[in-house]
C-alpha cells in the first residue's frame, strides 16, 4: 500500500485526474448528502470545499446518531427480557 | 402505534430491507443478542460501546473487502480487540483522537472516513459516498429496532 506516496501527492496524483472527474465525484457525493443541508440547491457549482465541509458535518452527525442509538439500544436491552427483545427485533425486520 | 418520526419509506410496495440490507440487519441483530446474553449485568456505558462496535462491525462485514473503508474498519476492529485483551480502552471506530488544528476539508474527511488517510483524492470521494450510504442505512436499522423494540411503547 503506497499510502505515504498518496498522502503527499493528494491533488496531483500520477494518473492525471481531470477536473471533470473530480466534479463528477463531488456531485455524486453531494447527491448522498441530505438535500436540506445544501439549502435545496439546484445550482450546479456548489464549491467542492463546501461539499466536503457538509460531508464532514454529516458524517459527524451520523456518528453521533450511532452513539445515541447505541445508548438507547443498551437501555432497551437492559429493560427487556431476552425473548421479547428478540421478538421485537424480528418484528422490526418484518415490517 | 408505530413511531413515524423517521420513516423514509415512501413506497409501501418495496420491502423495507433488500437482501443486502437484510444481511446487515441479521449480523447486527445477532451481535445485539450476543451482547444481551453475555453481559446482562454490565454497565450501560460498556454495553452501549459494545453495541456501537457491533454496529460498525456489521456494516463493515456486510460491505466486505471490496471497499477500502470496510477493510480499514475491519482491521481497526480486530486490532482494537487484540489491544483490549491486553490493556486499556479503545476509541470508537472511525473517530481517532487528535488535537483539532486548522485543516483542509479534505484532511478533515480523511480523518472521518476509515482508511481515508491512505487514499488519493478521487478514491476518498468515492469511498466517502459509499461509507455515508452504509452508515445512514445502519442508522435507519438501529432506529427501527429502537422504534419497534420498546415494551413500553412510544
Amino acid at each position: 500500500m503506497s499510502s505515504r506516496r498518496a498522502r503527499s501527492r493528494q491533488s496531483t496524483s500520477s494518473s492525471r485526474i481531470t477536473d471533470e472527474q473530480i466534479n463528477d465525484l463531488v456531485s455524486k457525493l453531494q447527491a448522498v448528502l441530505p438535500e436540506a443541508r445544501l439549502h435545496g440547491c439546484l445550482s450546479m457549482q456548489v464549491s467542492a470545499a463546501k461539499v466536503l465541509q457538509e460531508t464532514c458535518n454529516y458524517i459527524r452527525s451520523l456518528h453521533r446518531e450511532v452513539d445515541d442509538l447505541s445508548e438507547r439500544l443498551s437501555e432497551l436491552l437492559a429493560t427487556t427480557e431476552a425473548s421479547s427483545a428478540q421478538a421485537a427485533i424480528i418484528r422490526s425486520l418484518l415490517k | 402505534m408505530k413511531s413515524s418520526t423517521r420513516n423514509p419509506n415512501p413506497n409501501p410496495d418495496t420491502p423495507r430491507f433488500g437482501p443486502s440490507k437484510l444481511m446487515v440487519a441479521f449480523r447486527f441483530l445477532r451481535a445485539l443478542t450476543l451482547v444481551h446474553r453475555t453481559a446482562p449485568n454490565s454497565s450501560n456505558a460498556a454495553r452501549s460501546r459494545r453495541i456501537q462496535r457491533a454496529a460498525f462491525a456489521s456494516m463493515a462485514y456486510s460491505a466486505g473487502p471490496r471497499r477500502a473503508w470496510s477493510r480499514a474498519l475491519l482491521w481497526r476492529l480486530h486490532f482494537h480487540r487484540a489491544r483490549r485483551l491486553c490493556a486499556g480502552r479503545s476509541r470508537a471506530a472511525g473517530v481517532p483522537r487528535r488535537p483539532s488544528t486548522t485543516r483542509s476539508p479534505a484532511d478533515e474527511l480523511r480523518r472521518l472516513v476509515p482508511g481515508g488517510t491512505g487514499m488519493d483524492y478521487c478514491s476518498l470521494l468515492e469511498e466517502t459516498a459509499d461509507y455515508i450510504r452504509c452508515l445512514s442505512e445502519q442508522v435507519k436499522l438501529m432506529q427501527s429496532v429502537v422504534d419497534s423494540g420498546g415494551p413500553r411503547g412510544r
